[in-house]
C-alpha cells in the first residue's frame, strides 16, 4: 500500500468533477422541494439527460449543444411528472418512482446505437490570470464551463431564495399552498415551473456524467447519483450553500475511495465502493437526530397534494 | 347617493348540487361597518370570495365607487382597494412577519423600508408587532395583526373581515374593535362577517342576513335584539339547552402534576396540570387556540402517555394506559380535528363507528368484526344525532363539517362514557345543531358522566359548564365555579393572570 501515490491537488480537481453531476441535480431538486413538491424521479431525469446530451453531442459534434439538449430532455421528462402530480393530482412519491423507472428504460432504448461511441471532448476553460496562480490555479480555475456554471448556480439559487420576490413566492408556495392560493398566487403554475427547472438541472447533471466524467454511454450509468442528490437536499436542510458542501463531500469520498483502491489499501473493494453511501446515510442520521421536520427546515407543504377548493 | 361604496346586484353562484348564493343584493356605504350574518353554509364565504376575486359569479354585477367591479383575481381586487382578513389565516409559519406582509402586497418596498412602515402602521393603530419575528411563534391574536397590517398598508377602501374574533380573548377583541372604530372614522368601510350577535350589535352600523344563499333581511343591529337577529338567521325559534340542577357525585377524574411535551414543533407543552372532575360535573376549559388544548386532550385520551399516577380514574391510576385501554374503562374523547383525527376521512361511517366503538360496544369478537352490529351502531348514531347523510356506507369525508361533528360526538356519547373529553364540540356547527350537541352533553352529565369540555367559545362554556378553568401557555388556571364569573375575570384567566402560581 502506497498512500503517497495520492496527490491531494489532483484529488481536489477530480472531486470537483465527480461532484458536479450530483451538485446540479441536487440544486434542481432543492428548488423543486422548496416549492413543496417531492420529485423522486431525479435518477430518471438524470439518465434521460445523459443519453439526450450524449446523442445530440455525438450527432452535432458540439458538446455545448448536447448539454442544452440534455436540459431540454430532463425538463420534458419532468413535465410528465408535473402533469400527473399537479394537474391529475397523482401521488408524488409513486409518480416519482415511476418516473425513475421510465427514465431508465427510455434512456436504454434511446442509447442502443451509442454504446461504445466516443463523444466530442468538452473544452476546459482557463480563467485568465487566476489560472496562472500557483497551486490554486490548476486546481480551481482550469475546469470546463459546467463546473463553473454549477458553482454559479449555487450563488444564484441562494440569492434568489433569500433576497428576491420570486424566491419569497416560491418558499411561500412550499410552505402553505392554501395560504398562497388565498393570496392569489398561481400555485400549480409556479410548481410546474419549479419542476421543469429541476428536470433541466438533473438533465444537465446527467449529460455531465456521459460527456465529461466517464465519458461514454453505458446503460444505467447514473448508478444511483439521482438518489444521492435527493439525500443531499435533506442533508443540506434545503439550503443551497450546504448542497455544495454535501455534493463535494460525497464527491470527495468517491474519489478518495477510488484512489485508495488504486493505492492498494488492504480492504475488500466492495467496502470502499459502498463507503460514500454509508457516509451519506450516517450524515443523514446525525442531521435528522437534531429535530423534527421544521427544525430541519423542510418546506411544510412538501409532498402534499394541492387542490384549489374555493 | 354619493356615499355608496359597494353595490351588489343579483349575485348568483351555483356549485354542483347547491346554490351557494341566489340573487344576493346589498350595498355598503362609505365609512360603514356592515355585518354579514348567517349560519354555516348560508353562503357568506362564497359571497366574500366573489368580492375578493377568488370566485367568479355566475350572474349579477357589482359596482365599486360607481364603477363596474368584476375582479378576475385577488390582485385585481386589491388594486381596486378591497382587502381581506381571512378566517383561517393565510399566513406562512416559517416566514417572518415582514415576508408574510410582502407576499400580500402588489409592489412591496425593500424589506428594510417595509419593516419601518410595518412598525409605523402598527403603532398608529395600536397593534404592536415586531417585523422580524417568525409567524409560527406568534399567538393567534398577533397573527391576526399581521393580516390586518398587511391590509392597512394598502390603504383599502373596503376591508373584509371573516369571523375575526373567533380566535381572540375578550381583551384582544376590545383592541380589535378600537382599531376598527379608528378605521371607520378615517372613512374605511368594513364588511364584518360573523355569527356572534353581541359583537355585531357592538360594532356594526348595518346588517345583511343570509339564509341558504338568499338575503332574508336587512336590519339595524343597534336596535334589533340579539334574539331577533338569531331567529332571522336560523329561520326558526332557538332552543336553549337546559341544565338540570343536581348534586355532584364523587371525584371521577383526577389529574395530578401532569406535564407532557408537545408532539409538534409549534405546539405547546403542558406544565404541571392539576384538575378534578366529579361525576355529573362539566368542567369547561377555555383558552385561546394553541395554548395546550390539543395536548390536554391527548394526555387525557391516552394518545400521549404519562406516569401512571398523573391521571387517575375512579381511584385507579391510568396515566400509562393507551387509548384503547382507556376506552375499555370508559374514558372516551372527541378531538378537535374532525378529518384525520376524530375520523378517518376515506373510511365509511360504519368503519369509523368501529374504530372507537369496538371495545365498549363489543363490535369485534375473537379478532373478527361483527359488521351487522357495527352497521346498527352507526345507524343509531345517525338517527339519534340527526346526522344528514344518505347512509352509513358513505365515507366520512363526504359529510359537511357540522354533520361529521354530530357523528363524532354522537359516537362517543352513545358508548355511555364514564369520562368524556371533547375539544371544540360545536366548532363549525350551525346554531340549531350546536344546541342539540350541548343538550346531549348536558344530558350525559345529568346521567352521572364526568365531562371535560375544551372550547374557545366562551358563551358555550358559560352555558354548559359547572366549573371553569383556562389554559395559558400550557398552564391550567385554578378551577372556579361558572356562576358569578364576570367577563373581565375570564379574560384575566385566559391571559394567564394566575397561571404563574
Amino acid at each position: 500500500m502506497d498512500l503517497s501515490a495520492i496527490n491531494p491537488l489532483v484529488l481536489i480537481t477530480t472531486l470537483m468533477i465527480a461532484a458536479t453531476p450530483i451538485l446540479l441535480a441536487a440544486l434542481g431538486e432543492l428548488v423543486v422541494e422548496k416549492s413543496g413538491v417531492l420529485n423522486l424521479g431525479v435518477e430518471g431525469m438524470m439518465i434521460t439527460g445523459a443519453i439526450c446530451g450524449f446523442a445530440i453531442a455525438v450527432e452535432t459534434g458540439n458538446p455545448a449543444i448536447g448539454m442544452l439538449a440534455a436540459m431540454v430532455g430532463g425538463a420534458m421528462l419532468s413535465l410528465i411528472f408535473a402533469f400527473l402530480t399537479q394537474i391529475l393530482l397523482a401521488n408524488q412519491v409513486a409518480t416519482g418512482l415511476a418516473l425513475t423507472l421510465f427514465g431508465l428504460g427510455l434512456s436504454s432504448l434511446l442509447g442502443q446505437g451509442y454504446v461504445g461511441v466516443k463523444p466530442p471532448s468538452t473544452p476546459k476553460i482557463e480563467i485568465p490570470l487566476l489560472a496562472d496562480l500557483p497551486i490554486v490555479g490548476p486546481v480551481l480555475f482550469q475546469h470546463d464551463m459546467v463546473v463553473y456554471f454549477s458553482i454559479f448556480m449555487v450563488v444564484v439559487i441562494w440569492a434568489t431564495l433569500k433576497y428576491s420576490r420570486l424566491g419569497l413566492v416560491l418558499r411561500a408556495v412550499g410552505e402553505s399552498h392554501d395560504a398562497a392560493h388565498a393570496l392569489g398566487y398561481k400555485v400549480v403554475r409556479i410548481r410546474i415551473m419549479a419542476i421543469m427547472f429541476g428536470g433541466a438541472m438533473a438533465g444537465l447533471g446527467g449529460a455531465y456524467l456521459s460527456l465529461v466524467r466517464v465519458p461514454q454511454w453505458v446503460d444505467g450509468m447514473t448508478a444511483g447519483a439521482g438518489w444521492i442528490a435527493l439525500a443531499i437536499v435533506v442533508f443540506a436542510s434545503w439550503r443551497a450553500g450546504r448542497v455544495l458542501l454535501g455534493a463535494y463531500l460525497f464527491g470527495g469520498v468517491t474519489i478518495l475511495q477510488l484512489n485508495l483502491q488504486a493505492a492498494g489499501v488492504n480492504l475488500p473493494v466492495e467496502y470502499l465502493s459502498m463507503s460514500p453511501y454509508l457516509i451519506t446515510i450516517l450524515v443523514l442520521v446525525i442531521m435528522s437526530a437534531k429535530g423534527g421536520r421544521a427544525a430541519l427546515g423542510a418546506p411544510a407543504a412538501l409532498g402534499r397534494v394541492f387542490h384549489a377548493s374555493s | 347617493m354619493s356615499d355608496l361604496l359597494l353595490d351588489i346586484k343579483g349575485l348568483t353562484k351555483a356549485y354542483p348540487g347547491v346554490v351557494a348564493n341566489d340573487d344576493v343584493s346589498f350595498s355598503i356605504q362609505k365609512g360603514e361597518v356592515h355585518a354579514l350574518l348567517g349560519e354555516n353554509g348560508a353562503g357568506k364565504s362564497t359571497l366574500v370570495k366573489m368580492i375578493y376575486g377568488l370566485v367568479r359569479p355566475d350572474k349579477g354585477d357589482m359596482q365599486l365607487k360607481a364603477a363596474t367591479f368584476a375582479p378576475q383575481e385577488p390582485r385585481a381586487a386589491r388594486a381596486s382597494g378591497v382587502a381581506m382578513v381571512f378566517q383561517h389565516f393565510s399566513l406562512f409559519d416559517a416566514l417572518n412577519v415582514a415576508e408574510n406582509i410582502a407576499l400580500g402586497m402588489e409592489n412591496p418596498p425593500k424589506q428594510r423600508e417595509l419593516a419601518k412602515r410595518i412598525t409605523e402602521v402598527s403603532q398608529a393603530y395600536g397593534l404592536p408587532l415586531d417585523p422580524t419575528r417568525m409567524v409560527g411563534d406568534l399567538s393567534a391574536g398577533e397573527r391576526q395583526r399581521v393580516e390586518i397590517i398587511r391590509c392597512l398598508l394598502q390603504d383599502p377602501s373596503l376591508l373584509i373581515m371573516d369571523e375575526p374574533t373567533s380566535v381572540l380573548t375578550p381583551q384582544e377583541v376590545e383592541v380589535l374593535f378600537k382599531t376598527l372604530r379608528k378605521l371607520r372614522e378615517e372613512g374605511t368601510s368594513i364588511l364584518y362577517i360573523s355569527h356572534k350577535l353581541e359583537e355585531i350589535r357592538a360594532i356594526c352600523d348595518a346588517a345583511t342576513i343570509l339564509r341558504r344563499g338568499k338575503v332574508v333581511a336587512t336590519s339595524d343591529p343597534k336596535t334589533a335584539s340579539a334574539r331577533e337577529l338569531a331567529e332571522l338567521m336560523v329561520g326558526s325559534t332557538l332552543h336553549q339547552p337546559e341544565r338540570a340542577t343536581q348534586e355532584l357525585g364523587d371525584v371521577m377524574l383526577e389529574v395530578n402534576d401532569l406535564s407532557t411535551a408537545s408532539a409538534s414543533p409549534f405546539g405547546t407543552s403542558l406544565k404541571s396540570i392539576n384538575l378534578k372532575v366529579r361525576k355529573g360535573e362539566v368542567l369547561g376549559v377555555g383558552g385561546v387556540a394553541g395554548n395546550g388544548q390539543d395536548e390536554l386532550l391527548a394526555a387525557l385520551s391516552g394518545e400521549s402517555l404519562s406516569s401512571a399516577n398523573s391521571v387517575i380514574i375512579d381511584g385507579n391510576p391510568i396515566g400509562n394506559l393507551g387509548p384503547n385501554d382507556r376506552r375499555h374503562i370508559g374514558v372516551l374523547s372527541a378531538p378537535e380535528e374532525r378529518l384525520g383525527h376524530a375520523a378517518a376521512p376515506d373510511m365509511s361511517l360504519t368503519e369509523n363507528a368501529l374504530l372507537t366503538g369496538s371495545k365498549r360496544e363489543n363490535l369485534a369478537e375473537n379478532g373478527f368484526i361483527n359488521w351487522g352490529k357495527t352497521r346498527e351502531f352507526a345507524e343509531k348514531i345517525i338517527s339519534d344525532f340527526d346526522v344528514r347523510t344518505p347512509g352509513p356506507s358513505h365515507v366520512a369525508r363526504s359529510l359537511s363539517g357540522g354533520n361529521l361533528q354530530k357523528f363524532v360526538i354522537g359516537r362517543e356519547i352513545l358508548q355511555r362514557p364514564e369520562v368524556l373529553v371533547v375539544n371544540q364540540p360545536t366548532w363549525g356547527v350551525d346554531a340549531a345543531a350546536a344546541a342539540d350537541i350541548r343538550q346531549a352533553l348536558l344530558d350525559l352529565a345529568a346521567a352521572g358522566t364526568a365531562l371535560v369540555v375544551i372550547s374557545q367559545d366562551l358563551d358555550e362554556l358559560m352555558e354548559i359548564s359547572t366549573n371553569f378553568a383556562a389554559l395559558h401557555h400550557g398552564h391550567l388556571s385554578e378551577t372556579r365555579p361558572c356562576k358569578g364569573l364576570t367577563v373581565d375575570e375570564i379574560g384575566l384567566m385566559l391571559g394567564g393572570a394566575d397561571a404563574a402560581a
